[in-house]
């Protein structure tokens, strides 16, 4: 029935009060995309040596934390809360409960970010007492100043209140339709919430129990290997966070899109809900070479995380399934000759299908990894900035770009200005990634560091395969122009976007399923006992390692000193760095939210 | 549950590749015996290396029967001893500690590698062949001279390091 009533209204004439916040997010979620993009073409040239000039190699380090934190925290996050508003309130179809508690999530997330983003690029800043050169990892006993960390915070409390209203908007439908499957989107919706709950709260008890009081000095020390643990509690689910609107847009956005419809609605249920289960129970696998931790704990995390290949290989069936469907209806035919009978001219398309293609890649360099004795080779070096450039730098990034280029038009009734440059802007995306990524691999196997802004040294030279160390850095360093050219090019055609009249028609219904909702068991559909079982998940792998971290090193550190990487005292630089920050938050939300209408 | 027949096969494939990658895995430690940095050492005073047996001079020394140990110390920015030489053919074990923050132990193009934690020791055990200098560095970001960050691993004939060690005390 929603169908029938879309065909004529978009999303936009429909829920203009929802739509106004989708744009918000999405737009917030650009502006890190731009700034991400800017320290990255800064770094790609700075660490292959072919331009040192724009930043010093003390600075990268400032440059790299921006990156990392505005790409993979902000750009990901606002993204997911604004098309997850789009999904609940299209496959529910009904709006928000109180688009003011709405407004007050997006808000108090909005604040988050501006502090930790102010205290990370005030390190630029010589004359400001402010840094967090710590990395998106901000590993203890290298502090932060508190802002980052109080930022962090706030982010996430915003986040979570945003779950919330998704899920009370979904109570509130439950009432009135009580014996109905929950619809597919939302169902997607609400299993990445739940695993997000979970996983977020032992990021946030690190930052509130430990760092946060420990960089304001009520605390002397903590205990390093505790809060890594915990970070990677956080660290391994948060992939998944970032891959999950990725692969809501691939199962409802792309099969439609490809002219057909999904495959299967069960066996998407089923992969939602291994994620929800899976997802982290893993996190140790980050630290296959900690000391501190027993060889029994990490042979644990790797048999988890191999389980956890199986919902995606699940997911590249069921897609490519659906593609070829959409295909075979628009006239495909043959083993393969299906595949000219796409609509490969949509940027939409292309962009999400060279995006999973990418994920394919991704995922075989995932497999090295989680192999837990071939993880030695390849642990810290480059290769593994390599592989997931091509997950959330691709599988994630790719396909919430060509994503725009569809949903754009339905919440702003403004057509995409030119879908041309789209097509070459995912194209271009995919070509840069393909050089970057597979130099970095091939780098990572020779032995050259990830994370350092000079990575030749005076002792030794790299041994050469794949061709030699400079060879390859000529290849990131295309790639990585490449790659911020497109993302030009992303930004540019949206705001040219902006700026068309609107019009109507601009309508897309998303069609049911081959095999639908009621093909499913209707257990899939009882988020309590997934709930359950995947806290018991995390407890079973999580509490005799924390237990023994905690009897090792002691909950508050075994005597390990603290290396601030700002200066002054945290409570002077505190209070003056508040003071201007309130007013630029205050104009900043401000203005997202002019641009938000 | 409806489940194509060809998304079944799919599905017992997919789960056949999870089994054989777990099979990789522990047959590596099972048979060729590939151990894993582990829990093996006790945890240490940070502060206190100075007053350690093991890290208060770090260093390399004869354990046994062509059995080496050495004592490794991590700060920013650098490793001591530097470089650290032992005997060709020789089994070494590296016990590995941080003065400071989290640093990295990478023997370059080797698959001796470990994060190194202030307040842990972190044992790895290697087998080295012929004479050969590798470089050492920091694969862990640790702070604003991380990329300066270096030292190497000399490999040297056996008549050579015991020279070393007989005559000036350099290594």
């Amino acid at each position: 029935m929603s169908e029938a009533i879309e065909a004529e209204q978009s999303f936009v004439d429909k829920f203009p009060d929802e739509a106004r916040i989708v744009r918000a997010a999405l737009l917030s979620s650009f502006l890190a995309l731009a700034l991400g993009a800017i320290f990255g073409i800064i770094q790609t040239l700075h660490r292959t040596g072919v331009f040192r000039g724009i930043i010093s190699s003390t600075d990268y380090y400032t440059s790299l934390t921006a990156h990392g934190v505005f790409l993979a925290i902000s750009f990901t996050t606002f993204f997911l809360v604004g098309l997850f508003t789009w999904a609940v309130t299209r496959s529910l179809d009904r709006p928000l409960i109180d688009i003011r508690i709405t407004w007050t999530w997006y808000a108090i997330m909005a604040v988050g970010m501006t502090m930790t983003g102010v205290s990370i690029l005030a390190g630029f800043v010589p004359a400001l007492d402010m840094s967090a050169d710590v990395l998106f990892t901000f590993y203890a006993p290298l502090q932060a100043h508190p802002l980052f960390y109080a930022g962090l915070a706030v982010f996430i409390v915003g986040s979570w209140i945003a779950g919330a209203d998704w899920f009370r908007t979904f109570l509130a439908w439950k009432r009135d339709h009580p014996d109905e499957r929950i619809p597919l989107q939302t169902f997607m919706v609400l299993t990445t919430m739940a695993m997000w709950y979970i996983a977020s709260s032992a990021v946030a008890a690190s930052v509130l129990i430990f760092l946060l009081p420990w960089s304001l000095g009520f605390i002397d020390q903590v205990n390093p290997t505790l809060t890594r643990t915990l970070f990677w509690f956080f660290g391994h689910p948060v992939v998944y966070f970032w891959l999950m609107p990725a692969y809501l847009l691939w199962y409802t956005v792309l099969p439609k899109i490809a002219g057909g419809r999904l495959f299967s609605d069960p066996l998407a249920r089923v992969v939602f809900v291994l994620f929800l289960l899976l997802s982290t129970p893993v996190g140790i696998h980050h630290q296959y070479l900690d000391p501190g931790i027993a060889e029994g704990f990490k042979f644990i995390s790797m048999t988890n995380t191999m389980f956890l290949l199986l919902p995606s290989l699940l997911t590249a069936f069921t897609v490519v399934a659906s593609v070829e469907y959409g295909a075979r209806q628009r006239g495909g035919t043959g083993l393969l000759g299906w595949l000219t009978d796409l609509p490969w001219r949509d940027p939409a398309f292309t962009g999400m299908m060279l995006a999973g293609l990418m994920f394919a890649a991704g995922g075989f360099s995932g497999m090295v990894n989680a192999g837990m004795n071939i993880n030695y080779m390849i642990h810290n070096t480059i290769w593994v900035p390599g592989h997931f450039h091509l997950t959330v730098g691709t599988a994630v990034a790719l396909t919430f770009m060509a994503a725009t280029y569809w949903i754009w038009p339905q919440i702003s009734n403004k057509p995409i200005f030119s879908r041309s440059i789209g097509l070459f802007q995912v194209v271009l995306w995919f070509i840069g990634m393909a050089l970057m990524s597979n130099a970095m691999h091939a780098q990572g196997i020779m032995g050259v560091p990830r994370r350092t802004a000079e990575p030749e040294y005076s002792g030794f030279d790299y041994p050469t395969m794949f061709g030699g160390f400079e060879e390859l850095n000529i290849q990131i360093a295309i790639g990585g122009t490449l790659l911020f050219v497109s993302t030009v090019l992303f930004m540019g055609n949206l705001v040219l976007t902006m700026g068309n009249p609107k019009v109507s028609g601009l309508a897309e219904s998303l069609p049911p399923a081959l095999s639908g909702p009621d093909d499913a068991p209707r257990v899939l559909d009882s988020l309590r006992l997934w709930v359950g079982i995947a806290l018991t998940l995390v407890v079973l792998a999580y509490a005799l390692p924390l237990a023994a971290i905690i009897q090792r090193g002691g909950l508050l550190g075994p005597g390990v000193g603290t290396y601030p990487v700002w200066l002054a005292p945290a409570l002077d630089a505190l209070a003056g760095a508040v003071t201007p920050l309130v007013g630029a938050v205050g104009e900043a939300t401000a203005s997202l939210v002019e641009v938000g209408r | 549950m409806h489940i194509h027949a060809y998304e079944k096969l799919w599905l017992a494939a997919s789960i056949l590749l999870i089994l054989l990658l777990i099979g990789s895995v522990t047959y590596g430690a099972v048979g060729p015996g590939v151990a894993m940095v582990s829990d093996s050492e006790q945890p240490i005073d940070a502060q206190g290396l100075d007053e350690d047996e093991r890290f208060s001079e770090p260093r390399v020394e004869q354990v046994g029967d062509n059995e080496y140990a050495a004592y490794v110390v991590a700060y920013q920015f650098g490793f001591t001893p530097d470089p650290i030489v032992v005997p060709e053919n020789s089994t070494v074990t590296f016990y590995v500690t941080s003065r400071d923050v989290i640093h990295g132990f990478e023997v370059v193009g080797t698959n001796a590698n470990t994060m190194v934690v202030p307040g842990e020791v972190s044992e790895i055990t290697v087998e080295v062949d012929g004479s050969k200098e590798y470089g050492l560095i920091c694969n862990e970001y640790c702070g604003a001279g991380h990329h300066v960050m270096e030292g190497n691993v000399n490999v040297v004939s056996q008549e050579e390091f015991e020279n070393r060690n007989s005559g000036g005390d350099d290594a």
